[in-house]
């Protein structure tokens, strides 16, 4: 019967579907996207660069295997690099910052470093741009003195930051280590994950190197937390909102279907079904619509999410399964909604009058 | 005859006129606030990627380089060229100075802490805190309070022109000091209002009103750096040309854009002697992030005005469904598909004007909320806007009733008046 009767009227069926398909995908693709949201945009934060910095205490330098322990406490989630510093002395004894450091490293975390040539051999430096007129104007080869020995270096870029790298020479670690003999004494991290994740690293990494001070980037975490936030709060406002016009859109159609049913109804009355037989007939066609509606639904819902996550963030929005049950809840909700007001109308009237047509 | 059809149908069917115009109000309402907080999100999450710190950097032109580890200014503290600080309101003055949401100056200077008939060599850094600055006629605040908002202080801010100073939360960690203790550093007895949490080097400093570092060093009105914070607009491609291989409107227009780029430029003539250049790590974010929360609130907003512009087409769909009966009685009477159709269109009309309306003061208010309640900032909608929305609400209409009327005006008026469709 029931199939019967959405066979029937076809195109006043397939209306209240496709409200009840769209209204279902749009909840699906709002639900997918304020839950993915956070992880986007932590992941476009961490082109921030470090969140975590480990010192070491009283500037001393870091034990060796400190970078392999800082890897194997981020399990992968996360960017590292080591930094070491000293003030050497130019040929004409002018005091410069001198950094050893892993340049694969630093080309992933500071992403923001604009290169004109990374170093690839041995005895190459980068060279920060305001150094560049103290230490080889003309790009000439040119030495660093550092406690009575000499290192030949030449350059091969300019590094420019805007910030303090610019003053500053760079060289690979081993160059830098093997000139000067010290070893790196800041490690900058990266760590990927939300506020208590980075919390837990942290702590992790104070057992694992208690040599070393773990500080955490206030500036950028602070930062990333209010964007975030907002971004969420604006979003989830936008989903309420368009889940809200879905829905009502969704109880106009459907009241309006079955508002049209009246003979159907009239007529089962008349021949002697029971109003809670008619109730039943009802609402189960309505919850039986939103059903369909809310599976199909689900299913463009994700594809629109994915697709705007490609749009947005150049990566797709992951499929949540776990929005399916509130979907399809609501979904049935609403239909059953819109079935049970008309039909509480149409009880109180007798069955003559509607199909007299009044 | 027509005027009085139309007026008719809306005394004699309130009920379902109020359902269709409901559903146009909500539909116009959900749009019109999603219209508002899209122009508007780029604005505010660009306030909020502010927090993040300074974009811009002033430095002397011919500055000797920055010699500075850890936190320790190893600089000799009167090398090298120093900005003056009397020409520090004249950023205000630039074209982008609506832009410029606060600007902090920065003086390093080496003194030595005597403490129990010892002395410790320390970097003091003068800065503004909430200065009063003036231009003109215009005043305003500007320090590191506003600029740096991730710098907590326990104990209380110095005030711009006391002899109070902070200690980094390190050093006073170290030196056991405490909010309330009296110092003398090089010679000056001070007065320790609050201990300072960074999270950077200022952790190892000391923190005091850019006068007193002045009169540390020596030098009235000199300034090493000043880090300024600017709301800017994300870099393309025309950012990144050369200023001076530009032709005249090309330059215009990169002049009038808000890049960091020609902000920096802008510092740059407007303070002498001055070379100004974005913080990479702060500027060339922001606008990566500020790029992808546009975009994803801009396909929102699309998301929205579907959602909307079905839910009003469903209600005027339902709504002409119903009168099935009444269109078969005008036909009936001798009515054309002109005339039917053009009864429906006017009251279509004329719903979407009172509801559009409604709506758009409902959107505009709802807007409101939403940047009262997120962003602790108005959003306003401009009422220039109106005009557009009620167009977008009477075509949405149309466009939702026009296939519901296409089948009314095609009806037989036997079957329609026997109630057999």
């Amino acid at each position: 019967m029931l199939v019967r009767a959405a066979v029937l009227r076809r195109a006043r069926a397939a209306s209240a579907l496709l409200a009840m398909v769209v209204a279902a995908a749009v909840a699906t693709a709002m639900l997918n996207l304020y839950i993915d949201v956070q992880a986007k945009l932590q992941h476009e934060f961490r082109n921030y660069g470090a969140n975590i910095i480990l010192v070491g205490r009283d500037g001393a330098s870091l034990p060796a295997g400190a970078v392999s322990q800082v890897e194997s406490a981020l399990s992968g989630r996360g960017l590292v690099a080591a930094f070491a510093l000293v003030v050497a002395r130019t040929s004409d004894g002018q005091p410069i910052v001198v950094a050893g450091t892993d340049f694969n490293r630093v080309r992933q975390l500071d992403r923001w470093w604009s290169v004109s040539n990374w170093p690839s051999a041995r005895q190459q430096a980068l060279i920060g741009v305001r150094a560049v007129s103290v230490v080889s104007p003309k790009n000439q080869p040119f030495d660093l003195g550092f406690q009575g020995h000499t290192i030949h270096l030449t350059s091969a870029g300019t590094v420019q930051t805007g910030a303090a790298e610019d003053s500053r020479v760079y060289l690979s670690l081993p160059d830098f280590v093997s000139w000067t003999g010290v070893q790196p004494s800041t490690i900058e991290v990266a760590a990927a994950g939300s506020p208590g994740e980075i919390t837990a690293i942290m702590h992790q990494l104070e057992q694992a190197i208690p040599a070393a001070d773990v500080r955490p980037v206030r500036q950028i975490m602070e930062g990333e937390a209010r964007v975030l936030g907002k971004t969420r709060s604006t979003l989830l406002a936008a989903a309420a909102l368009i889940i809200l016009t879905a829905a009502l859109c969704v109880l106009s159609t459907l009241m309006g279907w079955v508002f049209d049913r009246r003979r159907d109804f009239a007529i089962m009355k008349t021949l002697g079904a029971s109003d809670r037989l008619l109730n039943g007939f009802f609402a189960g066609e309505a919850a039986a619509l939103g059903a369909t509606g809310a599976v199909i639904g689900f299913a463009l819902g994700i594809g629109i999410a994915a697709w705007i996550g490609r749009v947005s963030f150049h990566a797709p929005v992951v499929p949540r399964f776990s929005v399916l049950p509130f979907v399809l809840a609501g979904s049935i909700v609403v239909t059953l909604l819109s079935a049970i007001l008309p039909i509480s109308l149409l009880q109180r009237v007798q069955p003559a009058v509607i199909l007299r047509g009044e | 005859m027509f005027a009085r059809l139309v007026y008719e149908s809306f005394r004699r069917q309130k009920r379902r006129k109020l359902l269709a115009g409901a559903a146009i109000t909500l539909g116009v309402t959900v749009a019109t606030a999603m219209i508002a907080v899209a122009t508007d999100i780029g604005d505010k999450i660009n306030r909020e990627l502010r927090t993040i710190g300074a974009n811009l950097l002033v430095t002397p032109q011919e500055d000797t380089l920055d010699v500075e580890m850890g936190g320790v200014n190893l600089k000799p503290p009167s090398d090298g060229a120093f900005l003056n600080e009397a020409d520090l309101p004249k950023i205000k003055g630039t074209f982008w100075h609506n832009n410029i949401t606060g600007f902090a100056p920065i003086l390093p200077v080496n003194v030595a802490l005597e403490r129990d008939g010892k002395t410790e060599n320390l970097t003091l850094l003068g800065t503004y805190f909430a200065k009063q600055v003036s231009l003109g006629k215009e005043e305003f605040t500007t320090g590191v309070r506003s600029i740096h908002p991730w710098w907590k202080v326990s104990g209380a801010w110095p005030d711009d022109s006391s002899r109070d100073v902070l200690f980094g939360e390190r050093l006073a960690a170290r030196l056991s000091a405490k909010p309330g203790d009296e110092v003398t550093l090089s010679g000056r007895p001070l007065h320790v209002s609050g201990v300072l949490s960074t999270g950077g080097g200022e952790d190892d400093q000391i923190v005091a009103p850019l006068g007193l570092a002045q009169e540390i060093l020596g030098k009235p009105g000199a300034v090493r750096r000043v880090y300024v914070s600017a709301l800017t607009k994300p870099e393309d491609a025309l950012a990144r040309r050369d200023p001076k291989s530009m032709s005249g409107s090309v330059y215009d227009r990169w002049y009038c854009s808000p890049y960091p780029q020609s902000i920096a430029f802008q510092l740059q003539e407007a303070i002498p002697h001055s070379h100004a250049e974005q913080i990479r790590q702060v500027a060339q974010n922001e606008g990566a992030v500020l790029t992808r929360i546009e975009g994803l609130i801009f396909l929102v907003t699309l998301a929205a005005l579907f959602a909307s512009a079905l839910a009003v087409s469903a209600a005027m769909a339902t709504a002409i469904f119903e009168r099935r009966s009444e269109v078969g009685l005008m036909k009936a009477l001798g009515a054309g598909k002109l005339a039917v159709a053009s009864v429906f269109f006017a009251e279509a009309a004329l719903l979407a004007l009172i509801g559009g309306s409604v709506g758009f003061a409902a959107g505009g208010w709802l807007a409101h909320q939403i940047g009262r309640s997120i962003f602790n900032s108005e959003i306003t909608i401009p009422p220039v806007l109106l005009p557009v929305i009620l167009a977008i609400a009477v075509i949405v209409t149309f466009a939702g009733s026009a296939a519901a009327i296409r089948n009314a005006v095609r009806l037989d008026p036997v079957f329609a008046l026997r109630g057999e469709l």
